[in-house]
């Protein structure tokens, strides 16, 4: 697979680890009440589309950008390549 | 129809007209006690044992494709029980022991051949963890030995004894392991299923489950609406997508896990052996190809097939351990998805719908499951109760923190 | 013997003569034969036996599609089973054998099975070997197991090397006949990066096999005029011996080139074959098409081919297979096949056409209506018998036949990505769908153009199409005159009559009997079908069976054949070495090796290394006299403990941290709180996963306001890194923080006992007495009167200890002057062994124990997890699951008798009660012999361990059959109180 990072372009995915899930940015505030239920949901219960997926992926053989792949998980295609950075700060995600 | 060496003699002396279909293919009934959706080994299994051990009677089977298209139709045929924690041990020591006696028990020959497993290891820390695990094993009832370097050099002599980045140390063995011929555990289970009266209907795919009142009424398909008091889904590889129509989200991913044949070879490999600096384990079948694999991909995935990354590993592993097959050809590589779980361990468990169950995540080790995973399975659907060898497999584990994490990896799936 | 069956002709060099042997027997060829040509040019036509009846075999086909004329190629290491004679090129000294017979080929004892063929149906195996069941592994398989496979592995290390590569293109064009060539020239001149790749040895696909003309050259001719070309483009990669393997996700192909297979050892510093990772931007599939058989009784003597084979050795490499010949067709192409033997001076006895209607072929007997029946001839084909239209039969004396069922488009890698084929009944074939992989198309033969005309035609068009969605205008080539014959063909899949076998898969004997009793079984679908029968699954994957069966499935069930299904194919297109796939990592290889700065000063003291990760460490370092591994490790632990110890620390992860809210961070992604640690001290932190468990432990040091330096164990170094960076760019995108890994970067010493103190100041040019750098001081310093270093007063073993950092290019330097500054106080340098013993002694935990299923709470270090702040895995550990009362807890373990050693691994299990799970108590996580203590310790987590301090219980080892009792006591073996370390 060919992975186009938005600041080094196209890149074997060989170079890439991948985490998960683009919905483990949502963390849960630990501090807040019922945190074992949100947790328990943020980190255990996937959507698993078969079709587009947004997923984290590390560039750890590169810039160790972690970045935001849309693929679709039937044919594999990618769809859209974000800097997961910018995808949580829209996400409202701060310090 | 029974089958025995009697009978293959008859037939060939008459022409083979006596062979009857090895299962029907029954148009689908209105209505059924219990649907167990998924043709697989484990829902063919789980068919099979409740209507033959939990007499149950109005079964059907559901099958998208054609049964046994899945996991079972495409894995590395291994059985064993050699895992460690108490919540996986006695249940796959009791599939063990279903596949000791499987042949008699379907009258179907599986080739369950007990030629045992090795885990090589390389390091002092997988030593001590093998001899934690091997300890596990026999306390369980299964067995379990360590060999040392000279003892596995003497059972694969040609193995990379001489110069190898990651010497081999030992191994745990495990001589009750082996393989069995895979795509006749689908079919056995069918006849045998069949022959109790369970419908097994093929290229019929569940489109949605329909509940009132918070309890199960039935599941539309492409061939129509069929009626259930019960529906248990054992769909390993596709769990999220079906039970996505119950409105559930699972603990895990799809993921593909490529597997190789070689070109048959005169037989070099007995038993089976796992390689333990790298991502390769391996058996001979008995129709001569090695067969092999490693580790998954490593993405999400529902596309049956995988990338060269992966090959090149396994094939490195391959050749770092055993030099020799240089120059054996690889024949095939194919790739199967694996419900991967979020501590690596399965499901089999009521929903909140009641007459809803479910049975899934196996990651790859699905296969040497069948047999307890068709009981217990049943056992369930049957008795509303968990197998007493299944109780630690419940939806509620992650978030009680009673994980059954057997590689320590944590919510990760594509590392278990 | 001489080459009895060579005839004129043919693209062969015969100014030069090869000697091979077969089966010990001499034979001679030319360059450019293989060796089923130069075999067949012998006269020999017997190359194998079948897999299941042991049947006599000859090839059917001339390219990799061959299922038959296997052979093990080689001697020695080199021997390579299962080599398909068809592709093999000749070379001078070629050794060859034939395999699975014995004891030789022309008598084969286990051709019995051909005798015991009605017993030997499909899937006979499922139904019988049941009773008794014991009997399976001791009887039935070991003879099964017995007659399994084909050729043998030498059981000898492939003495030759393997190398991978990596390749760019605009178009990847696969295959280098004539729509190869057009597509290949079309692009080049447009100044495309091309790559051209075939798995022959020469370009030109089937135009080197036919007599057709290419404007007024042959087609060969052409081939080479347009391969010139394409070589003085310098924007063209020609790669001919290169199989492309399969097509993977966004445009990525594998291929491997065989570099040295054509000579007898490869030359030297060359690989045998080089596996290939080609990145294209667009893909023509230009493969060909692949000729199909029609099957009747006893269809598979040697001498019966594939009409266009026959037509291929006789036209490319001037072989007449047999000096009668006959042609079965039910297509024009086979019409072809009869007149282009028959122009080679052959005698064609007979062209048997099915095709009641089809057009009379003047000067040959054709045989319109006809059908082959049936065949004679023990070890090669004698006769054949023909059923006319009138219902007679006649029996024709022929020493060879070719069978044409039509061609099917060899679009194999078009489905690699599990598109689905579409019917064509125009050819009565499957040709590629529309979702094949993305930038892929198909030209020429593989597509369903069979035309010389149309393959050139369709091969430059496609090259302009995938040339234009790349934005690079290409003009059409000009297709010179060629042949432009529209395709005849009535499908016929099998010949009905008699009760005999008609072979459909031949090297798996699979018969058309098979497939009826599949059908009776039913084992209807294709895919039960394939794995009922073991039909496609041999080392031809196929390729000239699978149609056929599915034909005939069709037939049987009334259904058209697409409606049947499809049969779709996986990579590899053909068998591949393992040895290429593996490349060079192998034996030392298999991984990189990474070494510490004091390998070298290690080497030199005959130090023991151990793998730990990718790292060598040293494990112990002995000394002359030694003559046992506890004795070198005893002695180091014992000086350090009693003066100083030096040990390479280098390979524990290193990270610096730094920003505004490095110390926010920190809080963040440890379990206990860093922000409050002072300037210029050293923390211990317990890094927890999200649920609950701990993942790494190690210590921070704050070296300024914003600045700390992390450590981590050295198996998760990588991985805690990543986790960092995870944290800081995707859960908390604003913080200011930044991070880098400097493991590579700083050489780090432990220098630990007694006298480490004295030892460093030695070294070191500021003050470090306990009172300017307590214990869990840290500073920045410098060593050996200016040298920038760092230094930490943390302590593994127990002792009063440091750990220094200094530039990695200082290393060596710095370990050497370590052991130099040492001398006075004899100390010694240690390695993992003792460094491990120390850290039992003193009860720290390690990897045995940081097991990824442990919690804070397990190790006795559950007060570290602060619920004041939140961090990483706070919530989820306060699960129930991982707080139970009676959990593990990690605990010390001695044995009562000091004399008895313990077993890491071994559990415990309560007096009196019995060696089951229900009694499992826990188990012993690390073990060590204490030379300080003189007896075996271990930690060990025990069930609701803390509360057992003092009590008796034995660990046990099943594997050994050993049992040792063993008091509970505090891990903490050494110095409670922790006195030495803060000396």
């Amino acid at each position: 697979m060919i992975i186009n990072h938005p600041l080094l372009g196209p890149r074997d995915a060989q170079e890439f680890v991948y985490l998960g899930d683009a919905s483990l940015i949502g963390r849960p505030d630990g501090m807040t009440e019922g945190a074992v239920d949100a947790f328990h949901d943020y980190l255990y219960l996937r959507d698993n589309p078969a079709g587009e997926h947004r997923e984290l992926w590390y560039h750890e053989q590169g810039d160790r950008s972690w970045l935001v792949v849309t693929r679709n998980t039937v044919t594999h295609e990618v769809v859209s390549v974000e800097i997961a950075r910018d995808v949580a700060r829209k996400m409202g995600r701060s310090k | 129809m029974r089958y025995s060496g009697w009978r293959v003699i008859r037939e060939a002396l008459t022409g083979h007209k006596g062979w009857t279909p090895a299962w029907r293919d029954p148009e689908p009934q209105a209505a059924y006690d219990i649907l167990v959706v998924g043709g697989g080994g484990h829902g063919l299994a789980t068919a099979y044992y409740l209507a033959k051990e939990f007499g149950q009677a109005k079964i059907a089977v559901l099958e998208k494709g054609y049964i046994g298209g899945g996991n079972v139709g495409r894995n590395t045929t291994i059985i064993r029980s050699n895992y460690l924690l108490d919540g996986n041990q006695p249940f796959y020591e009791f599939s063990l022991k279903l596949w000791e006696g499987l042949e008699q028990d379907f009258n179907y020959n599986a080739m369950v051949s007990q030629r045992g497993i090795i885990n090589l290891f390389h390091t002092d820390a997988q030593r001590d963890a093998y001899t934690r695990r091997g300890n596990a094993m026999i306390l369980h009832g299964a067995d379990a030995e360590m060999l040392n370097r000279d003892q596995v050099r003497a059972l694969y002599p040609f193995l990379n004894f001489d110069n190898a980045r990651f010497p081999i140390k030992g191994a745990l063995m495990q001589r009750r392991g082996g393989t069995v011929r895979h795509d006749a555990v689908a079919w056995g289970y069918a006849r045998g299923a069949d022959q109790r009266g369970v419908d097994i209907i093929q290229n019929c795919e569940v489109t949605g489950i329909r509940t009132e009142h918070g309890r199960v009424t039935g599941v539309d398909t492409t061939r129509g609406f069929i009626g259930a008091k019960k529906v248990g889904v054992a769909v390993a590889g596709s769990s999220s997508k079906v039970m996505a129509h119950a409105g559930m989200r699972l603990p895990m991913e799809s993921h593909v896990l490529q597997a190789f044949v070689s070109e048959g070879l005169k037989p070099v490999i007995d038993g089976v052996m796992t390689y333990g600096a790298g991502h390769f384990y391996v058996s001979q079948s008995d129709k001569g190809g090695l067969v092999f694999g490693g580790d998954i991909d490593g993405y999400n995935s529902y596309a049956q097939r995988g990338n060269m990354p992966v090959v090149e590993d396994v094939a490195e592993g391959g050749m770092s351990l055993m030099p020799m097959i240089g120059r054996a050809r690889l024949l095939r590589m194919w790739g199967g998805i694996m419900d991967m779980s979020m501590d690596g361990s399965p499901i089999i468990d009521k929903t909140d719908i009641d007459g809803l169950y479910f049975n899934g995540g196996w990651c790859y080790g699905g296969f040497k499951a069948t047999p307890a995973s068709g009981w217990c399975f049943a056992h369930l659907l049957a008795t509303d109760q968990s197998h007493s060898t299944a109780t630690a497999y419940r939806f509620d584990r992650f978030r009680k923190g009673l994980m059954i994490d057997e590689k320590g990896q944590g919510a990760q799936p594509n590392l278990h | 013997m001489t080459q009895i069956r060579r005839i004129s002709g043919g693209r062969i060099d015969r100014s030069k003569t090869l000697n091979f042997t077969f089966d010990g027997k001499a034979y001679s060829g030319h360059p450019g034969d293989t060796l089923a040509s130069a075999l067949l040019a012998n006269g020999v036509q017997l190359m194998g036996r079948s897999f299941k009846y042991h049947r006599p075999r000859g090839p059917i086909a001339s390219g990799s599609e061959e299922p038959n004329a296997l052979v093990e190629l080689r001697n020695g290491a080199r021997q390579e089973p299962n080599t398909r004679a068809t592709v093999a090129e000749l070379f001078e000294g070629l050794e060859a054998k034939s395999q699975n017979r014995w004891p030789s080929l022309s008598f084969d004892a286990m051709s019995i099975n051909d005798r015991l063929s009605s017993f030997l149906t499909a899937g006979f195996y499922y139904k019988t070997f049941m009773w008794p069941a014991s009997l399976w592994e001791k009887l039935y398989e070991p003879l099964i197991r017995h007659a399994a496979g084909l050729g043998s592995l030498s059981k000898q290390d492939d003495p030759d090397s393997y190398d991978k590569g990596f390749l760019h293109c605009d178009l990847l064009v696969i295959g280098a006949g004539p729509s190869g060539l057009a597509a290949a020239l079309t692009a080049g001149r447009a100044g495309a990066r091309v790559i051209l790749a075939d798995e022959d040895f020469t370009f030109g696909g089937r135009l080197n096999a036919e007599t057709l003309a290419i404007g007024s050259d042959s087609g060969a001719d052409w081939a080479v005029k347009t391969a010139a070309e394409l070589v003085t483009l310098p924007n063209v990669r020609l790669m001919s011996r290169t199989t492309i393997l399969g097509a993977f996700d966004h445009g990525i192909y594998s291929a491997v080139e065989r570099v040295s297979d054509h000579l007898a050892v490869p030359m030297d510093g060359k690989p045998r074959q080089i596996l290939w990772r080609i990145y294209s931007k667009r893909a023509i599939l230009t493969a060909g098409a692949i000729e199909r058989p029609i099957a009747f009784e006893n269809n598979d003597r040697p001498g019966i081919m594939l009409a266009g084979a026959l037509r291929a050795y006789a036209n490319r490499w001037g072989v007449a297979v047999g000096d009668r010949l006959a042609v079965f067709t039910n297509n024009d192409d086979g019409v072809r096949s009869a007149l282009d033997l028959q122009a080679k001076g052959i005698n064609v006895e007979a062209l048997i056409d099915t095709r009641a209607n089809a057009a009379t072929v003047n000067g040959l007997r054709h045989i319109r209506g006809g059908e082959v029946v049936n065949s004679s001839g023990r070890l090669g084909l004698t006769s054949i018998t023909v059923r006319m239209a009138n219902g007679g039969t006649d029996i024709i004396p022929v020493n060879a036949l070719g069978v044409s069922g039509g061609w099917n488009p060899n679009l194999n890698i078009a489905s690699h990505q599990r598109g689905r084929p579409v019917w064509d009944d125009a050819i009565a074939a499957f040709v590629p769908g529309a979702d094949g992989p993305a930038g892929l198309s198909a030209a020429g033969a593989a597509s369903g153009a069979f035309s010389t005309h149309a393959a050139l035609q369709t091969g430059t068009m496609e090259a302009v199409k995938a040339l234009a969605a790349l934005g690079i205008a290409a003009k059409p080539i000009e297709i010179p005159k060629a042949e432009d014959a529209p395709v005849s063909i009535t499908p016929i899949w099998y010949v009905r009559s008699g009760k005999g076998r008609a072979w459909i898969d031949q090297q798996n004997d699979v018969t058309v009997k098979d497939v009826k009793l599949a059908h009776q079984e039913n084992f209807r679908s294709v895919e039960h079908l394939k794995r009922y029968t073991t039909l496609g699954m041999a080392t031809d994957q196929g390729k000239t069976s699978n149609i056929l069966g599915l034909a005939i499935m069709a037939e049987l069930t009334g259904k058209p054949i697409p409606d049947t299904g499809t049969t779709i194919y996986r990579p590899p297109y053909t068998p591949v070495a393992m040895g290429a796939l593996g490349g060079r990592s192998r034996g030392e290889h298999f991984k990189p090796t990474r070494l510490t700065p004091s390998h070298k000063w290690a080497t030199e003291q005959g130090a023991i290394f151990v793998e730990v990760g990718m790292w060598l460490r040293t494990q112990w370092v002995p000394k002359p006299g030694e003559t046992t591994w506890r004795q070198s490790v005893d002695r180091e632990v014992s000086a350090t403990r009693q003066s100083v110890g030096i040990c390479d620390v280098t390979t524990l992860g290193k990270i610096d941290i730094q920003g505004t809210d490095a110390g926010l961070f920190l809080d963040r992604v440890y379990a206990n709180t860093f922000s409050t640690l002072g300037f210029g001290k050293v923390r211990y932190g317990l890094m927890l996963r999200e649920d609950g468990i701990v993942m790494d432990d190690g210590t921070t040091a704050r070296l300024g306001e914003h600045e700390y330096v992390m450590t981590t164990t050295t198996a998760n170094a990588v991985p805690v890194f990543r986790h960092l960076e995870y944290c800081r760019q995707v859960l908390w995108p604003d913080l200011d923080v930044q991070l880098i890994s400097t493991t590579e970067a700083w050489a780090q010493y432990s220098v630990a006992g007694p006298n480490a103190r004295k030892l460093l100041e030695k070294l070191v040019d500021q003050d470090i007495s306990n009172e300017a750098f307590p214990y869990m001081a840290c500073g920045e310093i410098s060593v050996c009167g200016g040298l920038r270093a760092r230094l930490f007063r943390i302590s593994f073993s127990g002792e009063l200890a440091y750990e220094i950092a200094v530039p990695t290019r200082y290393g060596d330097a710095m370990i050497r002057a370590l052991v130099e500054a040492g001398q006075e106080f004899d100390a010694v340098v240690y390695g993992t062994e003792a460094l491990g013993v120390m850290r039992v002694e003193k009860g720290h935990v390690a990897g045995n124990e940081l097991n990824g299923q442990s919690t804070a709470l397990n190790m006795g270090l559950g007060k570290m997890v602060s619920k004041k702040k939140d961090s990483i895995g706070m919530v989820l550990s306060q699960r129930e699951g991982l707080n139970q009362d009676d959990g593990l807890r990690l605990v010390g373990v001695k044995p009562v008798d000091p004399s008895k050693l313990l077993t890491a691994g071994s559990h415990f299990i309560a007096h009196g009660k019995s060696t089951v799970a229900a009694h499992d108590d826990g188990w012993l996580t690390s073990v060590v012999f204490s030379p300080n203590l003189g007896h075996s310790i271990a930690l060990g987590y025990l069930k609701n361990g803390s509360a057992r301090l003092g009590e008796r219980i034995r660990t046990i080892n099943l594997l050994a059959k050993t049992e040792v009792e063993v008091e509970i006591v505090s891990p903490h073996f050494i110095d409670p109180e922790g006195e030495r370390l803060r000396a």
